[in-house]
């Protein structure tokens, strides 16, 4: 089967500093993948790379596209690559104020994903932005208000609806319950794993929480220093971690 | 169905003294399907760590670990997850759940995970659940505030719902009062029949005797306590 993403020996310094170093791995449709360690280990820089937002200095990003099978994303020329992220792709920031914009209305960022790709009836765009806004569990007479006047879960909520409009395959999540309240976040994560199932959509999440990938993700990279030093299924890291770092990780959560 | 090759596992705790401890040890086992074998052994002797080995919660330090042929601890994880979904079963002592997720989704939902039309999924959890005797009225409420015994048969329904080829069982009649045990005993009997291979910890005695073909000391896999092996 061929791999939806396929990653070859990635790095990227920042200077003489290692951002990330030495990543390789696959990606199957309809996997989830969680990235995790420390803040500095390198997690938001790979996450970057891979959606390019940021140029590696070495290595691939193979992601296998609709029409020409295989195709190194690095190499693609800018305007396509924009267009994969328009499309194919998602990415979910950590903070909703980076992938929204605050002034105009709910509907209108839902609807101006859909209008990127050439959709131009409006009677349209509104519908299937309230149906979405519908969906991730936001009242839909808030359609027309700005997502200024919403609350942080309900921001990351609409920015979910934001991304996930086109039909993406595939979705980069940057700590998608990083400052949210508990009770926010399990409502989050029930409406992320819900919408993954639904969608078959393949996932990478980046965050230092373990109990987010535990629901998430199928499976797990532990990242210290640049470098991947473990993964595997993701249960199995977490209840039999082999290495030292991950040991220490998983023995310092707080039992509540 | 399931077969162990010269199993071990040792682990090893970085950050405790670099401690190694070593819990299983030339592990042989072969489980055919329609057989339910008990592990007994006394606790801390690693009837569970065999358990999470078998199910690709635990890696295996050496040796193979087949389910219907395919070896776990070599597989990637895919292709265990699809072990988990099609192939293996396994009922723990504690129900871990979505929080929000009503009981009746919760037991169809590895029916629907292998793709299974919704409303077919739905009808058999509901059988199951009135099976166990779980009252109707709790079927649309998640799970997670019920009573201990409650939460257990939700648990089993759950591990039944798919008609697992093998199945591990983790004190599936723990807390359970003479008259779910025994529904639950003719529910293990049944699979049994059907050609499940059940591999299980049963600590009730009187259980173990109406369901399994044969026990399993594990302590015949325990290396020496007192002999030092690095």
């Amino acid at each position: 089967m061929t791999p939806l993403l396929k990653v070859e020996n990635l790095k990227k310094n920042y200077g003489t500093q290692i951002g990330c170093s030495g990543i390789s791995f696959n990606l199957h449709p309809g996997e989830v993948m969680g990235i995790v360690g420390e803040s500095g280990s390198g997690k938001s820089t790979l996450l970057n790379c891979l959606a390019g937002h940021l140029q590696p200095d070495e290595g691939s990003v193979f992601y296998n596209t609709k029409t020409d099978g295989l195709v190194d994303t690095i190499l693609m020329n800018e305007p396509d690559r924009r267009m994969l992220g328009r499309t194919d792709w998602a990415f979910v920031h950590q903070n909703p104020r980076d992938g929204l914009r605050m002034s105009i209305s709910a509907g209108g960022n839902v609807g101006e994903r859909l209008m990127a790709v050439g959709e131009r009836h409006y009677g349209h765009i509104r519908e299937n932005a309230l149906s979405w806004i519908d969906q991730v569990e936001i009242s839909t007479d808030r359609i027309d208000d700005r997502p200024s006047t919403f609350s942080g879960g309900m921001q990351q909520r609409l920015q979910i609806a934001r991304n996930l409009v086109t039909g993406p395959r595939l979705v980069f999540m940057d700590e998608p319950t990083g400052g949210l309240d508990v009770s926010v976040q399990a409502r989050l994560l029930d409406l992320l794993r819900s919408l993954v199932i639904k969608m078959n959509l393949s996932a990478i999440i980046v965050t230092h929480d373990l109990a987010v990938v535990r629901l998430l993700a199928d499976r797990l990279m532990v990242m210290k220093s640049g470098h991947v030093i473990e993964s595997g299924l993701t249960d199995q890291v977490l209840d039999d971690p082999q290495h030292a770092y991950t040991q220490l990780l998983v023995s310092s959560v707080l039992q509540v | 169905m399931i077969q162990l090759r010269s199993v071990s596992k040792k682990f090893k705790l970085f950050n405790q003294q670099n401690a190694i401890i070593s819990v299983i040890e030339n592990a042989n086992l072969n489980i055919s399907p329609g057989e339910c074998v008990a592990l007994v052994g006394a606790s801390g002797s690693g009837k569970s760590t065999l358990m999470r080995m078998i199910y690709g919660n635990y890696l295996a330090t050496s040796g193979s670990i087949l389910v219907d042929g395919i070896d776990l601890t070599k597989a990637e994880p895919r292709e265990i997850l699809e072990v988990r979904k099609r192939k293996l079963g396994y009922v723990s002592q504690f129900l871990r759940v979505v929080p929000r997720v009503p009981t009746l989704k919760v037991v169809a939902e590895p029916l629907l995970s292998i793709g299974k039309p919704e409303t077919e999924s739905l009808e058999i959890a509901e059988e199951l659940l009135e099976e166990l005797n779980i009252p109707k009225k709790l079927w649309q409420l998640s799970p997670t505030t019920f009573s201990g015994g409650e939460q257990q048969r939700v648990n089993i329904a759950r591990g039944f719902a798919y008609e697992f080829p093998a199945l591990l069982l983790d004190e599936p009649t723990a807390s359970l009062d003479k008259e779910n045990r025994d529904i639950v005993i003719s529910l293990i009997n049944r699979a049994k029949n059907k050609g499940t291979a059940i591999v299980g910890i049963f600590h009730d005695q009187q259980a173990r005797e109406l369901i399994c073909d044969r026990q399993i000391d594990v302590k015949k896999f325990t290396p020496d306590i007192n002999g030092s092996d690095a």
